[in-house]
């Protein structure tokens, strides 16, 4: 017997396919246990994203990430790719020794805005002006998260931060650095984007541009970068549902996604 | 060779296959020999856009397990002790050059001259063969101990023309280097965190105390096995001169010199700047009337020639401040007749 109506199920037999797909989220490169990052915080989605391409490429035993010092720091304890702890600032020379004796191996740097833009500017250009052939990866949350909430050589003008109390003004505290259209006006670097993981669509795209960027250093053709911009709910002082809207709307607007550069152009 | 020379060749000749480095005075002509010599071996030398990046290639380089180095002058040495005191507690096998302007880095060298609680070993070469010599003991050192081995010269050691015959040394067997990273671990559950602060993977966080404890227990013993020095002449001395480096050659003359005309002084020499050969310059020093201090600076290694003695002996400091126009160091202390008038009146002093 079957039904006339199409928004009633069919019981009169067996369902020939689940019910519900299921799905095994935890990425194959992430070792299982907890952190303390706050609720709504983007980093370990980045994480995530970046640890499933390095999966796809069959990079797992192949691949040597430099971690910087913020918030993220904390999550080196569960992936489960062979590490090297930097100083605040200092992946990107760190990474490029270990690339220049490993030359087989994939490469990637992890850093925050504060760790690249603010403390370590100048590594991250001559690595990228050297067309040195590694990946550097920014999670650029706008602030420095890990101290509390301060201004970082990215945050956008009028952000209220912990020494921003009124807002970020030009006049007393400079304008934000576009660090992805900086390093793609380099002649040594071969592959810029900036990606979001604001929502589905935007990760997705984000994934798309760390292909790109790891397929770029293994075809040995000289430095990539990938910005992803992150929710930090707590040191944006909003309320953790309100931190995908503020990424898309007040970060994105001013570090707009896409791609900035690519071989052959 | 000039002592320079003799530097890059002999760490060529034990292993290192890895340099990075930004040129300063007297240092450059080290730094040049790497950029010259290291790729007919297959090694890389990078110029670094600062000595940031310098001690940070070099970190990275050492991770992977290769033999690395990096080095500059105590400007540059200052800019990387951020990195050095986190290498040394990552556990990673470096060697660093000073080719210093004169001898007022010896805090910088020996105190651990960053941040936290650490020591590193300095070696203090006399001329250019000892630094080809202790030069392969560091990378056979920094290997065994896993941890940062500095060698201290300066001007004079690093442009002085001297006959030096690069061997090469094996030291004896070192463990493996299973620490390293070469990506090949991942997705094993049992990839590797190469990190100075004890984290381990799989598990949340870290336990400091533990880790701290388990560096300091390392660094007692390179302490109590490490600690080299050379000695002459002090078993009947009255006064004992104790100089390290270059300036130490001078001294060894004029001691010699004073033996020779039967004058009870002795010669006491610190190979290792850290660990500093206590023990032995108390023994050297027992039953002498002082002990004379001659280092190039204001005043740096009297505190351990102090600390090695704890008030056996009195202590006379017969060094100072001395350079040239240029400020490298090379100043007029380093003369013999001026050396031998400081240690003069040093045992005048010392004899009732
Ligand atoms: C030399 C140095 N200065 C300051 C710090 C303190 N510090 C740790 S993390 C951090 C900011 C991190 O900000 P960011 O890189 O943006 O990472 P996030 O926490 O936002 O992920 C600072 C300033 C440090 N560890 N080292
Ligand atoms: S402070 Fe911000 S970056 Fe840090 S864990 Fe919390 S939300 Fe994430
Ligand atoms: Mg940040």
């Amino acid at each position: 017997m079957s039904s006339s109506r199409r928004d009633v199920l069919d019981t009169s037999a067996a369902p020939s396919r689940p019910a519900r797909r299921t799905a095994e989220f935890t990425p194959g490169l992430q070792l299982s246990g907890d952190h303390d990052l706050c609720p709504g915080c983007g980093e370990p989605i980045a994480l995530r994203a970046i640890l499933e391409t390095l999966a796809e490429l069959g990079l797992a035993d192949a691949a040597i990430g430099v971690v910087g010092i913020g918030c993220y720091t904390a999550l080196t304890s569960l992936i489960d790719v062979d590490l090297i702890q930097a100083l605040h600032g200092r992946a990107p020379s760190v990474a490029t020794g270990a690339k220049r004796m490993r030359p087989e191996t994939l490469l990637f740097t992890l850093q925050g805005d504060g760790d690249m833009v603010n403390e370590g500017l100048q590594e991250v250009i001559h690595a990228a002006a050297r067309g040195e052939k590694i990946t550097c990866l920014l999670l650029n949350n706008g602030v420095f998260g890990e101290t509390g909430g301060h201004m970082t050589a990215t945050t956008v003008l009028g952000q209220r931060t912990k020494n921003t109390l009124e807002g970020r003004n030009a006049d007393d505290h400079g304008h934000p650095i576009p660090i992805a259209e900086l390093i793609a006006r380099l002649g040594g670097t071969g592959y810029a984007a900036r990606g979001s993981v604001h929502d589905v669509k935007s990760i997705a795209t984000t994934r798309r541009y760390l292909r790109r960027a790891f397929e770029h250093q293994l075809r040995g053709e000289g430095f990539s970068f990938v910005e992803i911009l992150t929710m930090c709910p707590t040191g944006w002082f909003v309320p953790t549902a309100e931190g995908p809207r503020y990424l898309e709307e007040v970060m994105g607007s001013v570090h707009v996604t896409g791609e900035l550069k690519k071989p052959g152009r | 060779m000039e002592g320079s020379e003799a530097i890059t060749e002999a760490a060529l000749s034990a292993g290192c296959r890895f340099f990075a480095g930004y040129p300063m005075t007297p240092f450059t002509e080290v730094h040049e020999g790497f950029a010259r010599r290291l790729p007919d071996v297959g090694g890389v030398c990078i110029n670094a856009e600062s000595e940031l990046e310098a001690v940070g290639m070099a970190w990275g380089a050492a991770a992977t397990g290769a033999r690395a180095a990096t080095g500059s002058t105590g400007q540059g040495l200052s800019l990387m002790q951020e990195s050095l005191s986190e290498i040394t507690r990552a556990e990673l096998p470096l060697v660093v050059f000073n080719m210093a302007r004169g001898q007022g880095d010896y805090f910088q060298a020996t105190r651990g001259g960053g941040h936290g609680d650490y020591r590193h070993v300095v070696l203090a070469p006399i001329d250019a063969a000892e630094a080809a010599h202790l030069t392969q003991l560091a990378f056979h050192l920094a290997d065994l101990w896993r941890h940062p081995v500095l060698i201290y010269g300066d001007y004079l050691l690093a442009h002085t023309s001297e006959a030096v015959e690069i061997v090469h040394r094996d030291f004896g067997p070192l463990p493996e280097k299973d620490w390293a990273v070469d990506g090949s671990l991942g997705g094993t559950g049992r990839s590797r965190n190469v990190n100075p602060i004890g984290m381990t993977k799989g598990s949340k966080g870290i336990d400091p105390a533990a880790f701290w404890d388990h560096l300091q227990q390392k660094t007692d013993r390179i302490e109590a096995a490490e600690a080299r020095f050379e000695t002459e002449s002090c078993e009947d001395a009255e006064l004992v001169v104790v100089a390290f480096g270059t300036l130490a050659r001078f001294a060894r003359y004029v001691v010699r010199e004073l033996r020779a005309e039967d004058l009870p002084v002795g010669y006491f020499r610190p190979v290792s700047l850290w660990p500093y050969p206590k023990g032995a310059l108390l023994e050297a020093a027992r039953g002498c009337g002082g002990v004379a201090c001659l280092e190039q600076n204001a005043g740096q290694m009297i505190d351990d020639v102090r600390l090695s003695l704890l008030g056996e002996a009195p202590v006379l400091p017969i060094g100072g401040i001395s350079t040239d126009a240029a400020g490298f160091g090379v100043g007029p202390l380093l003369d013999a007749a001026v050396i031998r008038e400081r240690v003069l009146g040093a045992l005048r002093e010392i004899r009732p």
